[in-house]
């Protein structure tokens, strides 16, 4: 049947099973709107900002696995898009990015809101197109979600030129086209099961890997069955259950202490779905130096990109475990025993010295059930990592390899909108204040979201790093802006709320909880206080600083 | 500092050279030369990089690449393949000068292609190493204008680099 390009469009979405789109209508996208309004069967989510909107887009593909679909206009509305964009691609984000451009009669010539988006968005997306003819359309848009939720995720985009949309075209209904993972076959494993045999101190490290290919229970069954300890990227938390007795928590520049040893100590390292990033790996020539190395991952390039692998697998984290478990021996070793006691020690040690640690720990005890947390990036993103225990895949939203300020409320509002499930928003005052403009969007869309303002007048992350590399000099990173919070909040037709002490967490926690609407807390914390451990960028794990000198 | 040839069978359409190009800028990869030409099928070009760098280097290149969509099969070309390159060079030319000219070229079995009264273009294919050769000879008349193809290659024997496995087939 003959349809115009904006119609193809939306019918390719219902093919693909699109309930939910985020976006921003302009000029370049009168008729995809105009093709959504009169359809009516798709609900379109409008952000303050298109970037925000692109936010939403991946925190409901990250909580859903399904793919993330957001819309803008051309021009400006391409370029709001992209920092959401580079976010999706760096965490491996299924995304489907959306933008008009000028008509063909128009194109190259430096038109109103023209600009090569296909051109610059090149580098931060797993593929791009630009559409010039309908008849193309249904095609590329089926190829486009293939491609964003299969293999290695990631986001793509699709630039749809405006007289395509209002061009006609045949269109024949398609049902997707199911994309399964290959099974990993026990002879690509054979080393990496030997050498797991003989291993005396193997340690499991699970990555954002692991939570894409859904491999959860794999990977529960693989660390029992080996009596190994587990770490786990920042991207990989969830994976693995924290309360599980092997779980040893976060490895990295800010992860545990107990971690890094036994890091430190293995003779062997399974790195599932995991890249060994500069933050994880720090000094990547010396990480595992003299190790095994087993490293199962879906993407060939990242094998042997920064730490060479010994036996490295090329396959979906969950396929390959399916073969790889029933291969291995069960087996009960002391080095576990030794893990485990490690933690706990560790665990009875920590103190939470600052009142933002508290609000964390309380709102772990306090959240509703199957709370899915979101955060900004900075310290309150590692202290998150640390002190709210992350059980279960797909309930943590934070932008890992981007390190994306101003990522965690648009997030947050996908994540709301795909499950209808309670949302805590962790960040501070620097990140929220990038994109608070979306508050309006969660009031208004009536989403149940308690954002927990770590407000410590200060650009913590970078402040520390001041604090320890630039003598204390404070350049820029001393917030003076006047911003009542509360009144913000109210403003916005959000309730605002206030934590100032120890006695102000629980009231103020249960009332956020309660609400099912959007409540901004203002958790009114100290300006200097780090994030421990620490390793130091490039630096081995030996060099774990784990208490604070001042100097 | 090594070099290496990879051939790569890529999607005949417009941008695909750009995404190539923007990953090698991206990643920091430098090449020596690269050319594109059409293939004996018409929906696929194939690609001919020389690359400079090292065991690294090549395989994350080689990975990189193979992880674009339009990039569909992609080897390293092995030693004994046949790689050629054509040469386009000016040489200024006078009476007294051009049968000097005329005699190289007839030891590099290159062809004179136009000869005007104070220059001459010869062609010459071959190993990029004999054109470096030829051009070292031709430095001291004076080189006015010289275009070089970059290196084009086709592995020996049956094989074809069609018959590679792709890594998107393997996942």
């Amino acid at each position: 049947m003959k349809k115009i390009g904006a119609e193809i469009l939306i019918e390719c979405l219902k093919e693909q099973g699109v309930t939910t789109v985020f976006g921003y209508p302009g000029g370049t996208v009168l008729d995809i709107y105009d093709a959504l309004y009169r359809d009516g069967t798709i609900e379109h989510v409008i952000t303050s900002h298109e970037q925000g909107a692109a936010h939403a887009a991946d925190g409901w593909a990250r909580v859903t696995g399904k793919t993330g679909v957001v819309i803008a206009t051309s021009g400006p509305g391409a370029t709001n898009l992209v920092t959401g964009i580079a976010t999706a691609y760096m965490d491996s984000v299924p995304m489907v990015a959306i933008t008009g451009n000028v008509g063909a009669s128009l194109l190259g010539r430096d038109s109103f809101q023209e600009v090569d988006i296909f051109g610059i968005t090149l580098p931060i997306t797993k593929h791009n197109y630009i559409v010039k003819d309908a008849s193309e359309l249904a095609g590329v848009v089926r190829e486009a979600f293939r491609i964003a939720n299969s293999g290695r995720r990631g986001p793509v985009l699709i630039d749809i030129l405006k007289n395509v949309q209002s061009m006609e075209a045949e269109y024949e209904p398609q049902k997707p086209v199911a994309v399964h993972p290959k099974s990993v076959p026990a002879l690509a494993l054979e080393g990496a099961a030997k050498a797991l045999g003989a291993a005396l101190r193997p340690v499991i490290m699970v990555g954002g890997g692991a939570i894409a290919a859904d491999a959860s229970k794999e990977v529960v069954a693989l660390a029992e069955k080996l009596d190994a300890p587990v770490v786990s990227t920042l991207m990989g938390l969830g994976a693995f259950p924290a309360s599980h007795p092997l779980f040893m928590g976060m490895i990295g520049m800010h992860g545990t202490a107990t971690a890094a040893k036994l890091c430190m100590e293995s003779d062997c390292i399974v790195a599932l779905g995991a890249r060994f990033s500069d933050r994880v790996a720090l000094n990547r020539d010396k990480f595992a130096q003299g190790k095994t190395v087993i490293h199962i991952d879906i993407d060939e390039a990242e094998i042997d990109k920064n730490v060479a692998a010994t036996y490295p697998v090329l396959g979906d984290v969950k396929e390959a475990l399916v073969t790889l478990v029933p291969m291995l021996k069960a087996v009960r070793r002391p080095f576990a025993e030794e893990a485990k006691a490690l933690r706990a020690q560790e665990k009875a040690n920590a103190d939470a010295p600052e009142l933002g640690h508290r609000v964390l720990i309380e709102a772990a005890k306090l959240a509703p059930k199957d709370v899915i947390v979101a955060t900004d990036v900075g310290q309150h993103q590692m202290w998150t990592a640390q002190y709210f225990p992350i059980e279960k895949p797909r309930t943590l939203c934070t932008s890992g390899g981007l390190g994306t300020m101003g990522y965690g409320l648009g997030a947050a509002i996908g994540a709301a909108k795909a499950t209808g499930r309670h949302v805590i928003l962790v960040t501070g005052d620097g990140c929220f204040n990038m994109n608070l403009n979306e508050l309006s969007t969660a009031v208004t869309e009536e989403l149940p979201i308690t954002i927990l303002l770590m407000n410590n007048r200060a650009l913590g992350m970078v402040r520390q790093w001041q604090k320890l590399f630039y003598g204390n000099r404070f350049s820029q990173t001393n917030i003076r802006k006047r911003t009542d919070y509360v009144k913000f909040a109210e403003s916005f037709g959000a309730m605002g709320l206030v934590i100032e002490k120890d006695e102000d967490i629980v009231p103020a926690l249960t009332t956020a909880f309660a609400t099912k609407t959007p409540v901004l807390v203002d958790c009114r914390i100290s300006n200097d206080e780090n994030v421990l451990p620490m390793i130091r960028p490039g630096a081995t794990y030996d060099t774990i600083i784990t208490k604070w000198e001042e100097k | 500092m090594n070099q290496y040839t990879i051939s790569a069978l890529v999607s005949n359409k417009s941008g695909v050279l750009t995404r190539v190009a923007a990953l090698f800028a991206r990643r920091g990869y430098n090449i020596e030369s690269l050319s594109v030409c059409k293939t004996e099928n018409d929906a696929l070009s194939r690609m001919t990089i020389v690359l400079n760098g090292d065991d690294y280097i090549l395989g994350q290149m080689m990975k990189q690449m193979d992880k674009l969509v339009d990039v569909k099969k992609i080897q390293q070309v092995a030693p004994d393949a046949v790689c050629r390159e054509l040469l386009l060079a000016k040489v200024r030319t006078d009476a007294a000068t051009r049968s000097q000219i005329l005699e190289i070229s007839q030891i590099f079995r290159a062809k004179v292609v136009d000869v005007s009264p104070e220059a001459t273009i010869l062609e010459l294919t071959g190993k990029s190493s004999k054109l470096d050769g030829f051009v070292t000879m031709l430095m001291p008349y004076g080189v006015m204008e010289l275009a070089r193809t970059g290196v084009t290659a086709i592995g020996r024997g049956k094989s074809c680099i069609k018959d590679e496995t792709d890594y998107k087939e393997k996942i």
